[in-house]
C-alpha cells in the first residue's frame, strides 16, 4: 500500500469520527500508561530492594557458633560450638569457592564520649574484608578499616552514618576523637547512608565498628560472635555451607551432618527466593496493566467496526478494481495497527515524563514510602514487554473489523449508500 | 490489444436467485448469450429487469446461481475468489452510473487503483495513470481530488480506470445516467473511439440515443432475454 495514501485515509477516517476515535485513543494511551508505570514502579520497587539487600552484602552467609545434637567420636550432644578468631583464615584456606571470611566480635551499650555527648552503642570488631562483604563503603574523604590497623591494633573507628550524624552532625569526622571505655579512638572514616534490608545485628548505619584486633585486646573476647562468608558463586552456596561443616566439624568434633552444631543464614538463598518474588510480582502488575490495554483494544475494535462500515462502498470499489480479500483485510489491519501504535506511543511518552519527574523528588533514606515507590524505571524489557502487548491487541482488535470487511459482497458493497 | 476474433462471452442457462432470507428474487432466469470480441453492445431493458445483475456477472462480480459462463475461454462460474478478483483487475474495466470512485483520492490515484492490484511499480503506475488521463482528455485534472470533478470529468477519470490494466471487456452500467446531455454525449463518443480501437464494450443504458449506435442490442425483460440485435455475430 502507498504509505501516503494510507495515511490521508486514516487521518480522514480519525477526522470523521472525532470524539470516538478521541476516546479510543485516549483509552490506549491510558492503559499504555497503566501497564508502563505499574511495571514501571515494580522495577523502581525491585531495584530499591535489591540496594537494601546489598546493604547487607550479596552472595553472603552469616555463621555463628551452635549446640551438637548428636554424639561424634564418644563426645556427648548438647555442647556449645565456639568460634575462635583464626576460624576464618582457616575457610578462606581450605575452601577455594570462598572469597572472603571474616570474624566479628559485637558489644552492645558502649558508651562512646564525644565532648558533652555521651552516647550508648553498639561497637563491633571487624576484618577489612567487611569493606567488601558487608558493602561498608567510607564516604568520601574517609577509610575503612585496614590490614595495618589490625596488624597494629590501632586505635582507629569507622562510624556508621547515623552515628556519625549524631556524634559530629555535619562537621567532618575524619582525624577527630572519640572516648571509649576511656581510651582516644581515632575516626578514619564513615559510612554512606545505606539502606539495609536484612539484618543480623542491627542497621549498620548505627554501629561504631574498630579493627577486631583491637576489640579482642580491649574487651579480652575469646570467640567470635560470629562470622561472615562470601562466596564466589551463588550456585555454590550449598556446597560451601556443607564444605563448612566439614572443615569445623573436623576441628571442634561434631558431626558435618549436625545442622545444630553451627548457625548459618544463607542469604544467597533468601535472594533467590526474593527474585522469585519480584518477578511474581512483576508478572501480576504486568497481567493487571495488560487488562487495561485490552478494553483499550475492544474500543479498538468497535471504533474499527464502525470505520469498516462506513468504508463499505470504498472497499466495493477496490473489490470491483480487482483488490484481492487479503489487500481488504491488511488495509483494516494496518489502520487498527496504526491507532494502536498512536496510542502507544503517546502512553509510552508521557510515562517516561512521568517516571523522569518522578525522579526529580528527593527521597530520604528513612523507610518510608517513598523510597520504595518513589523510583518507577523503565527498564529495556518493560517497554519490549509493552510494545508486544500493543503490538498483539493490534492485530487482534484489528482482525475481526478486518475479516468482516474482506468477506464484504462487492455487489452489495457498491448498492451501499 | 484485446482484439482479433472469437468468443470472449459465452453464457448458458446462467440463472441469478437473490435470496434475502424473506424473499427470493429470481433476477435472471436462464440466460444464453454469446458475444464476440470487439462487439460494441447495448443492454436494454425496463428498470428491475435483471441489467445490473447481468452485467455484475459478466464482470465476475458476482457469481451465478446456477449456468455456465466462459469468459476468455476460462469456466468463471464457481471459480476461487482470489482468480475472480484476479480477472476482474486484468480483464474487465467497470463504469458505473454513479462514477464510484474513491472521493478523497486525486484523479491520479483513482486511476492508479487496478495498477496498484496487479502490482505495478510505482514510477511506471505513475506513467500510465497520466497517459490514461490524457488519453480522456483530464492531462489538467491528474492531481484534483474526485470531489472536486464535474459529473462528466468523474465518468473520465472511470473510464480512464477501467482502462488502466488493457482490459478485455468493458462494462458500463448506465454511465451517461447522472450526465446532461452534452458530456453524455462525450462519453459515449469517447466509447465509440475505444471500440474503434478493438475494445469489446457493453452498455446499460436507459438513454434511446445510444443502441442506434451500436452493432448490437440485447433487450432484457423480466431476467429473460429477447434480443433482436442488428444481426447477432
Ligand atoms: N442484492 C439484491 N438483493 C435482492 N434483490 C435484488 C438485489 N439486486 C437486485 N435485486 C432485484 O433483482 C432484480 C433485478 O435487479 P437489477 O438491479 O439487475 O435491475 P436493473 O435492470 O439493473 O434495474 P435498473 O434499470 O433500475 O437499474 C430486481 O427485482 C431487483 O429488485
Ligand atoms: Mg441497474
Amino acid at each position: 500500500m502507498r504509505i501516503w495514501h494510507f495515511l490521508k485515509y486514516y487521518l480522514h477516517d480519525l477526522r470523521k469520527q472525532k470524539k470516538r476515535a478521541g476516546l479510543t485513543v485516549l483509552a490506549l494511551v491510558w492503559g499504555t500508561f497503566s501497564i508502563l508505570m505499574l511495571l514501571a514502579f515494580g522495577e523502581g520497587l525491585t531495584r530499591q530492594l535489591d540496594k537494601a539487600r546489598l546493604g547487607l552484602g550479596d552472595n553472603i552467609m552469616i555463621v555463628w557458633g551452635g549446640q551438637t545434637s548428636i554424639t561424634h567420636q564418644g563426645l556427648p550432644r548438647g555442647r556449645k560450638i565456639w568460634m575462635r578468631p583464626d576460624d576464618d583464615k582457616l575457610l578462606e584456606r581450605l575452601i577455594p569457592e570462598i572469597k572472603h571470611a571474616g570474624g566479628e566480635y559485637h558489644r552492645w551499650g558502649v558508651d562512646l564520649i564525644r565532648g558533652k555527648t555521651v552516647l550508648s552503642q553498639h561497637v563491633t570488631g571487624i576484618p577489612p574484608s567487611f569493606e567488601e562483604m558487608r558493602t561498608h563503603y567510607p564516604s568520601a574523604g574517609g577509610r575503612m578499616i585496614n590490614q595495618a590497623d589490625l596488624d597494629m591494633r590501632r586505635r582507629v573507628m569507622y562510624l556508621g552514618y547515623e552515628l556519625k550524624q549524631k556524634l559530629f552532625g555535619d562537621e567532618d569526622p575524619v582525624g577527630r576523637l572519640v572516648e571509649l571505655r576511656g581510651i582516644p579512638f581515632t575516626v578514619i572514616g564513615y559510612g554512606q547512608d545505606k539502606m539495609q534490608m536484612g539484618m543480623y545485628s542491627g542497621p549498620d548505619v548505627d554501629k561504631a565498628s574498630i579493627p577486631v584486633t583491637t576489640f579482642k585486646a580491649i574487651f579480652g573476647d575469646q570467640y567470635f560472635d560470629n562470622m561472615v562468608i562470601q562466596v564466589y558463586n551463588t550456585d555454590q552456596s550449598e556446597y560451601v555451607k556443607r564444605r563448612v561443616y566439614e572443615v569445623l566439624g573436623a576441628k571442634y568434633k561434631f558431626s558435618p551432618d549436625d545442622e545444630d552444631a553451627l548457625g548459618i543464614w544463607d542469604t544467597v538463598e533468601g535472594m533467590k527466593q526474593f527474585n522469585a518474588m519480584m518477578l511474581g510480582i512483576q508478572i501480576f502488575l504486568g497481567i493487571v496493566g495488560g487488562m487495561t490495554l485490552l478494553i483499550a483494544g475492544v474500543g479498538v475494535a468497535n471504533i474499527m467496526y464502525v470505520v469498516v462500515k462506513e468504508r463499505t462502498r470504498e472497499i466495493g470499489i477496490k473489490m470491483a478494481t480487482g483488490a484481492k480479500r487479503r489487500h481488504i483485510m491488511n488495509q483494516f489491519m494496518l489502520e487498527a495497527l496504526l491507532v494502536c501504535f498512536t496510542g502507544g506511543a503517546a502512553g509510552i511518552l508521557i510515562s517516561a515524563l512521568a517516571c523522569y519527574l518522578l525522579g526529580l523528588i528527593p527521597v530520604n533514606s528513612g523507610n518510608d514510602a517513598m523510597n520504595w515507590l518513589g523510583r518507577p524505571t523503565i527498564s529495556t524489557t518493560i517497554g519490549v514487554i509493552v510494545a508486544s502487548i500493543l503490538a498483539v491487541i493490534g492485530i487482534f482488535s484489528g482482525l475481526f473489523p478486518a475479516r468482516k470487511a474482506a468477506g464484504t459482497n462487492p455487489v452489495e458493497s457498491l448498492r451501499y449508500e | 490489444m484485446p482484439n482479433g476474433n472469437g468468443t470472449i462471452i459465452n453464457m448458458q442457462g446462467i440463472h441469478k436467485v437473490y435470496d434475502t432470507g424473506k424473499v427470493k428474487v429470481d433476477a435472471l432466469k436462464g440466460i444464453d448469450l454469446k458475444i464476440q470480441r470487439g462487439t460494441f453492445a447495448a443492454i436494454i431493458g425496463p428498470s428491475g429487469s435483471g441489467k445490473s445483475t447481468l452485467m455484475n456477472i459478466l464482470g465476475c462480480l458476482d457469481v451465478p446461481t446456477d449456468g455456465v459462463y466462459e469468459f476468455n475461454g476460462e469456466r468463471v462460474d464457481g471459480l476461487h475468489h482470489n482468480r475472480l478478483a484476479e480477472i476482474r483487475n486484468e480483464q474487465v474495466g467497470f463504469v458505473f452510473q454513479n462514477f464510484n470512485l474513491l472521493p478523497y483520492a486525486t484523479a491520479l490515484e483513482n486511476v492508479e487503483l487496478p495498477l496498484i492490484f496487479k502490482g505495478v511499480p510505482t514510477k511506471k503506475r505513475r506513467e500510465r495513470a497520466v497517459e490514461l488521463l490524457e488519453k480522456v482528455g483530464l492531462g489538467e485534472r491528474v492531481s484534483h481530488l474526485a470531489i472536486e470533478l464535474s459529473g462528466g470529468e468523474m465518468q473520465r477519470v472511470s473510464i480512464a480506470r477501467a482502462l488502466a490494466n488493457n482490459p478485455s471487456l468493458i462494462l458500463a452500467d448506465e454511465p451517461t445516467g447522472n450526465l446532461d446531455t452534452k458530456s453524455g454525449r462525450a462519453i459515449i463518443e469517447l466509447f465509440e473511439e475505444l471500440w474503434q480501437k478493438g475494445h469489446t464494450i457493453l452498455i446499460i443504458t436507459h438513454d434511446p440515443n445510444i443502441p442506434q449506435r451500436t452493432e448490437r442490442v440485447i433487450h432484457i425483460k423480466d431476467g429473460q432475454l429477447t434480443e433482436n440485435g442488428n444481426g447477432a455475430h
